[in-house]
């Protein structure tokens, strides 16, 4: 089947789609979009965080039929060619990435708690990043990189 | 090759359904795209119920909320917390952000787990689940849809259309066990609902027997000492030793089996702890409710 959505501003095509493909997929295989990152498959780790029509998803658990038509944004949408978005910038500096493989997801789901508070607490950055597992870090940092690009976004 | 159905209205999701009674409905896809990225199950048509318009809408029907299928756990913890404040808590306790900007109350009925966050609310306010097929509607009370491990009262042609529930009458309590904050499914958990207008008090038993429950000889229990000693008038302290049993029948009613999240007695022995603390706490609200 085929698949035809936008992502970051573009719209993109894919024929030949497997109808029980997950949006993750699509992503990855289809697009070659490798920024969102596979893992788990089953909604566990984030590491696939992206904006579907502006909500936090796992693209794992998004059939690719879904999307039909609707809008996606993925880390590599937040980006302006090569100037980081500050939540990205505020990872690198706080020491927040050790492997990567978390990163993007993380990078994503900080994105959409700064949207939507734009100075959290430490317990709502714990709570929005819940579903990001970073095997790593230990987190502290994490918290550390979000509250600095907290601080610079609204500053 | 599975087909790929992709309705655009209600009807045409139940003429779909009817022509395909094969064909898995897809809502969030929370519990589906699991089983098919691990190949656990491989349905032989999937209908995306995503395009629905219907189901993503909730209003009120003759003094019942009608919730559609499709709406989520962060549509009902933002828009219907005020007025289902057990099920917003329950909703809460659902996996993560991500989870429950996707997943949703139709699709946790339809897994039907006894581990479902939203069953025990549900329960608790005697909510009625509405299912529609091309030959007509019934609703059926929470209390009789379930009735084995991932099996519920709706038959292969039918969809969930919507859930019914009246917006609470008093305070509401969901707590639930697990082995952390998030991203959990519960090792045990228990709702309760304080009926200040019909002086009810009603609860639900989640991850605990083989299918949601309600524990009724507690809730009868606790509403006889809660008459006798007029406390529905002049709301006072509950006396501990009622609140103990009240727990005690609460633990009673479940029927919980050894596996991988816990043993059976300890489920029992934490339901009766969620339980008092739950009562504990909704009573401290309804005394407060009494004093403004
Ligand atoms: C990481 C993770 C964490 C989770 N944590 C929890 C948790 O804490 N508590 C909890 O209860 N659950 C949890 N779940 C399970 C899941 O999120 C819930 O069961 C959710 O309610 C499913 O909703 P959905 O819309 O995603 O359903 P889907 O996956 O789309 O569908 C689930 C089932 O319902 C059927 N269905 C869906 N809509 C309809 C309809 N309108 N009519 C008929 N059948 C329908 C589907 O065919 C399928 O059988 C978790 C899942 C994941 C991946
Ligand atoms: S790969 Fe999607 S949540 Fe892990
Ligand atoms: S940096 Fe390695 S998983 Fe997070």
């Amino acid at each position: 089947m085929k698949v035809s959505c936008s992502v970051n501003g573009q719209v993109l095509v894919a024929d030949d789609v497997w109808e029980g493909e997950s949006l993750l997929y699509v992503l990855r295989e289809r697009f070659g979009l490798y920024g969102s990152k596979n893992a788990c498959e089953q909604g566990e780790c984030g590491s696939c965080s992206v904006y579907l029509d502006g909500v936090l998803v796992c693209a794992c658990l998004v059939l690719g039929g879904q999307v039909n038509g609707r809008e996606i944004l993925t880390v590599e949408g937040l980006s302006h060619r090569t100037a980081l978005h500050p939540v990205q910038t505020a990872f690198v500096e706080a020491g927040a990435v050790q492997c990567g493989f978390c990163t993007p997801g993380l990078v994503v789901a900080a994105h959409d708690l700064l949207r939507r508070v734009p100075d959290p607490t430490e317990a709502q950055i714990r709570e929005a990043l819940a579903g990001n597992i970073c095997r790593c870090t230990g987190y502290a940092k994490i918290i550390d990189a979000v509250q600095l690009a907290a601080g610079r976004m609204s500053g | 090759m599975i087909h790929f159905l992709q309705p655009a209205s209600w009807s045409e999701a139940l003429a779909m359904k009817a022509a395909h009674p094969e064909a898995m409905p897809i809502a969030g896809g929370t519990d589906v795209m699991v089983e098919i990225n691990l190949d656990l199950h491989r349905p032989a048509g999937i209908i995306d119920l995503t395009r629905v318009p219907e189901l993503t809408e909730w209003g009120t029907d003759d003094g019942l909320l009608r919730i559609g299928a499709g709406v989520t756990y962060s549509r009902i913890i933002n828009e219907l917390g005020d007025r289902l404040p057990g099920l917003a808590m329950a909703s809460r306790t659902v996996g993560s952000p991500q989870i429950r900007n996707r997943g949703t109350v139709g699709g946790n009925l339809g897994t039907a787990s006894p581990a479902g966050d939203a069953h025990p609310p549900l329960l608790a306010s005697d909510a009625l689940v509405e299912l529609a097929s091309n030959s007509g509607t019934r609703r059926v009370p929470a209390r009789e849809f379930f009735i084995a491990p991932k099996r519920s009262a709706r038959r292969d042609d039918e969809l969930i259309a919507a859930f019914l529930i009246e917006p609470a009458a008093g305070p509401q309590q969901f707590s639930k066990v697990g082995t952390r904050n998030a991203m959990v499914i519960a090792v045990c958990s228990f709702a309760l609902a304080i009926d200040a207008t019909r002086k009810r008090v009603a609860t639900g038993i989640g991850s605990a027997g083989p299918t949601p429950i309600r524990a009724t000889d507690a809730e009868s229990f606790i509403e006889g000492v809660l008459d006798e000693g007029r406390l529905w008038e002049r709301p006072a302290e509950v006396p501990t030793s009622a609140v103990t049993r009240f727990g005690e029948l609460v633990a009673a009613a479940a029927r919980p089996i050894d596996d991988v999240r816990g043993t059976a007695a300890y489920r029992r022995h934490a339901l009766a702890v969620l339980a008092r603390r739950c009562f504990t706490w909704a009573w401290v609200d309804y005394r407060r409710m009494g004093a403004a």
